[in-house]
């Protein structure tokens, strides 16, 4: 086990507490870096999804996870930024331009809903983004003049000097800059004054206040920097996807973010990411899973002695539910209601378990990380 | 004109009068002591200094300036601190990182420059954290600065709170019931704490308090209160012999 | 005038089906605090369940509901009993987040059994027209509005008048305190939902002439039910009933003054309008935090 020892105010503040975290996290980028030589195109066009939803949860995260505001209508800032590239590549603006513009103009509509959210709480504010990403839906779909309406807008190819194609390891780097900048950004406001006036928020506003924090400015602070980044997200969305339309960006989408930061764990930035991979990587499985397991299935029922005719049979069923419509529906549905009950600290709280388990072998208790229930209802009267 | 005023105030919800017409001055550099039975309407005063709630009429001076209708989040910055009675601390956040939200008042750091960590936010870290030190020296609370709230006693909570107040360095601090949920030893620290609050760091107390050896120890004066309405005010003594505050506590 | 009457009238019957779905969010929240975003899928399975048995089963219309409600009294017993209570009393973000993925899963796996076609249930209501004047309404309509106004009328008297009742009146104001004063708690949240699964079961059965049951009916249904509890204040029984024929009546209006597309977004423009001014819903309580 590991003792820090610090003997500088530097030590509490630096990013990475130790060299081990230097060495690692520059394994990881080396790995990411040279990940487009390696790995096929279908993979890499995953992994650019990864960058995009995992951005979008660390932006979910400020104002989920650090201040305490929940919301399901992330998607329709998703929206804003891809709506506002589409509409501003019309007239040949360049790339560096609409992208600023785009988290800009999320960054202000999200300031926009959290002033009306100032005074809601709890399952209210639930429904009342939910209520914002509705009515943005439709503006899409109605605003003909400015979005084409029902029949969605092309997103031209990006245009950054030379062509960058959306399948090139270029706009992969680019997306994955993208993430580290934000990630880096978030660790900068978590050790300043405004994340801890987030976290402050999240746990006790009474006591926040009493301590000189405004609430209501940071509340819209952190709702316009969520936006803002999920705004940026929107706009490498757009180019990844290079057509948008109104019913890409769904309650379900927004839905899709709250998992990926619920499964990857609410508490820590590396619980966007982590979340992120996990759902992006259910659809290459589930194309396994159609492609591959009725053949392995039959297979290995022929081996264990069905005859051919049953081997047949069987692959048939296990082909016929694999392709079944509502499987991803189920699996996601079976994922979120499992790590609700068994992980409720999300994938990256049990790396924090595992490694908890090698650091105090054997004397590693379960109790340790024991959620607490408190059945005093306390959160109808906050 | 005192260093702290409270003129006439008033809390009514609905017929109840939780504060009924209080008035009362703190001095600069004293310990007060407000004293009454349970729902005798001490807490709400201390809510209504913090701008919990709106008071129904009457007017709060500090400094000689009106603050009966300034924003809550600004009573800290003019130097009001709290503490509460069932601790509100941030219950998932390091004690170190509480304490530093104590001093939020003092950060002048704006957010593109923490978004990018300026030097100039680094230099405010390490200010702070130096200020957060002393506190923890002050309150010995060096084991406990990279713990987690959620995972403390309640005992060293109660510090942890009074430290967090400590560190926005206020002028004047109100402590609601320091020593509920101490015990004898606990106590006895904490009361050594307010004095050296009064005379080292020269920081105005008001204090509601219930255990009567703590408000005799550090109290310069005290007042009673029930029903809303102050019973007695002045010396320890004076007070507890006052035969309207000797019927409130017998119920004769 | 009668244009008025006629989509006020069909606005209320949508309303009542709305305010059904809403009194199942409210009384799950008032025993356990837990919002339940499967409340939609609870109906849209009862729809299922009583399509099963009346439509391919050919049991007569009342057995097959009465059927329906059983059976989904018990799947909301059993869904409590696997999602909702290994986390009852944890942070209600991850209960909401559970009951969504209760939702999903009940969608994807009844739109793996029955298809994704539309389906209709024979009513014996579902012809007649009462002709007032001019004026003509659809019994299947207007067979909405009693049905509503029963069950309230019938949850009322239990949540006020009946010792269950007050159990779990208690239990939503403070768990353990109940908890300690004998009340069985578990069995009590266990019962709450058995009965707005039920609600639930009955909204979708009456749902079923008006719109068609298909497998996505519980997730749009249930996000205007949602509107009209909050509008209702969450908490209370006549209050999402109000806000449901409030969403309905809007919804309705909308519909027919309005251009296309208001109609689906009024609700929620009003919810929005509502909650800046009264944060707490038209009937909700504002209790602060005691410090």
């Amino acid at each position: 086990m590991r003792f820090l020892f610090k003997t500088d105010y530097e030590d509490d503040i630096k990013l990475f507490p130790h060299s081990g975290y230097i060495y690692s996290y520059g394994l990881l980028l080396a790995v990411l870096l040279i990940a487009p030589y390696v790995l096929s195109s279908y993979l890499m066009s995953q992994l650019v999804f990864v960058c995009i939803y995992a951005t979008v949860g660390v932006g979910l995260l400020i104002l989920t996870g650090f201040t305490g505001q929940a919301s399901l209508g992330h998607a329709a800032f998703l929206a804003i930024g891809a709506y506002t590239a589409a509409y501003l590549q019309q007239f040949n603006v360049p790339f560096p331009v609409y992208f600023l513009a785009a988290g800009l103009l999320t960054g202000v509509v999200g300031a926009l809903v959290g002033f009306p959210a100032l005074r809601l709480q709890g399952i209210y504010l639930v429904i009342a983004t939910i209520s914002f990403a509705f009515i943005v839906e439709e503006i899409l779909a109605r605003w003909e003049s400015v979005t084409n309406g029902n029949e969605g807008m092309r997103v031209k190819t990006m245009q950054l000097g030379t062509t960058v194609s959306r399948d090139g390891p270029t706009f992969y780097y680019l997306c994955l800059a993208v993430l580290v900048l934000t990630i880096v950004g978030t660790l900068n406001l978590l050790r300043s004054p405004t994340g801890r006036a987030f976290v402050a928020i999240r746990d006790s506003e009474t006591a926040a206040r009493s301590m000189g924090i405004n609430v209501a400015l940071y509340k819209v602070k952190s709702f316009a920097i969520s936006a803002a980044i999920t705004g940026f997200a929107g706009v490498l969305f757009a180019h990844k996807l290079s057509f948008i339309s109104p019913e890409m960006f769904t309650l379900q989408l927004s839905i899709e973010f709250i998992i990926v930061i619920l499964i990857g764990g609410t508490f820590s930035l590396h619980g966007a990411v982590l979340g992120a991979i996990f759902l992006v990587m259910i659809d290459p499985f589930l194309t396994y899973l159609k492609d591959d397991m009725p053949g392995v299935i039959g297979g290995m029922a022929a081996t264990l002695g069905a005859g051919t005719e049953r081997a047949g049979h069987i692959q048939d069923a296990v082909a016929a539910f694999a392709s079944a419509n509502g499987l991803k529906g189920a699996i996601y549905g079976i994922i979120i209601v499992l790590f609700v009950l068994f992980e409720p600290l999300g994938l990256y709280g049990r790396w924090l378990k595992i490694k908890l388990f090698f650091q105090l072998f054997p004397l590693y208790k379960r109790a340790t990380f024991k959620r607490q229930k408190i059945y005093v209802k306390s959160e109808r009267n906050r | 004109m005192s260093y702290f005023r409270a003129e006439n105030l008033s809390l009514h919800f609905g017929g109840l009068k939780a504060v009924d017409a209080v008035s009362f001055a703190v001095e600069k550099g004293e310990i007060l002591s407000i004293i009454g039975p349970n729902g005798a309407g001490k807490s709400s005063i201390f809510n209504l200094i913090s701008r919990i709630y709106p008071p129904t009429s009457g007017k709060i001076f500090f400094e000689d300036q009106d603050i009966t209708q300034e924003p809550a989040y600004d009573i800290a910055k003019l130097g009001i601190a709290r503490t509460f009675q069932n601790i509100e601390l941030f219950e998932n956040a390091t004690v170190l990182s509480n304490l530093l939200v104590g001093r939020h008042r003092h950060s002048t750091t704006r957010l593109w420059q923490e978004l990018l960590f300026l030097p100039s936010v680094r230099a405010g870290e390490k200010a702070h954290r130096r200020r957060v030190e002393q506190v923890i020296e002050f309150l010995d609370l060096e084991p406990y600065r990279d713990k987690l709230i959620s995972g403390l006693p309640y005992g060293v909570r109660k510090v942890i709170e009074l430290a967090r107040a400590l560190c926005s360095e206020p002028k004047l601090i109100l402590l609601d019931e320091p020593s509920s949920g101490l015990n004898v030893e606990e106590t006895d620290d904490m009361s050594f704490w307010i004095r050296d609050m009064k005379s080292e760091l020269g920081i105005t107390v008001l204090m509601v308090e219930h255990d009567m050896t703590l408000v005799n120890r550090v109290s310069d004066r005290v007042i009673a209160l029930n029903y809303g309405r102050v019973l007695a005010m002045g010396s320890p003594s004076e007070v507890q012999h006052h035969p309207d505050v000797v019927a409130a506590y017998l119920g004769a | 005038m009668l244009d008025f009457v006629q989509q006020l009238v069909s606005g209320i019957a949508l309303g009542c089906v709305y305010g059904l779905i809403a009194l199942g969010f409210v009384l799950v929240y008032k025993a356990t605090e837990v919002v339940n975003f499967a409340q939609g899928d609870l109906m849209m399975l009862g729809g299922f369940f009583a399509f099963t048995f009346i439509g391919m089963l050919g049991l007569n219309y009342w057995v097959g509901f009465a059927g329906a409600v059983i059976c989904m009294a018990l799947f909301g017993m059993l869904a409590e009993r696997l999602v909702v209570r290994p986390i009852l009393g944890y942070p209600q973000f991850s209960i909401i987040m559970a009951t969504i993925g209760l939702g999903y899963f009940l969608r994807s796996v009844s739109g793996m059994i029955w298809g994704t076609d539309d389906f209709k249930i024979e009513t014996p209501f579902s012809q007649g027209v009462l002709r007032i004047g001019s004026l003509v309404l659809a019994y299947d309509k207007l067979s909405v509005i009693a049905a509503t106004i029963i069950l309230c009328a019938l949850l009322y008297l239990f949540f006020n008048r009946t010792t269950l009742g007050t159990a779990m009146r208690a239990s939503s104001e403070n768990m353990l305190a109940a908890y300690y004063m004998g009340i069985p708690v578990k069995r009590v949240v266990s019962i709450v939902w058995a009965i707005s699964a039920a609600v639930a079961t009955c909204a979708g059965v009456l749902l079923a002439p008006i719109t068609f049951i298909h497998s996505n009916v519980g997730l749009v249904l249930g996000l205007k039910a949602f509107p009209a509890a909050v509008l209702g204040g969450f908490g209370s029984i006549p209050g999402a009933v109000v806000g449901g024929v409030l969403i309905g009546v809007i919804e309705s209006m909308a519909g027919f003054y309005l251009p296309q597309g208001w109609k689906d977004v009024a609700p929620y423009i009003v919810l929005l309008a509502v909650l800046l001014l009264k944060p707490e819903g038209l009937f909700g309580l504002h209790v602060r935090k005691k410090v």
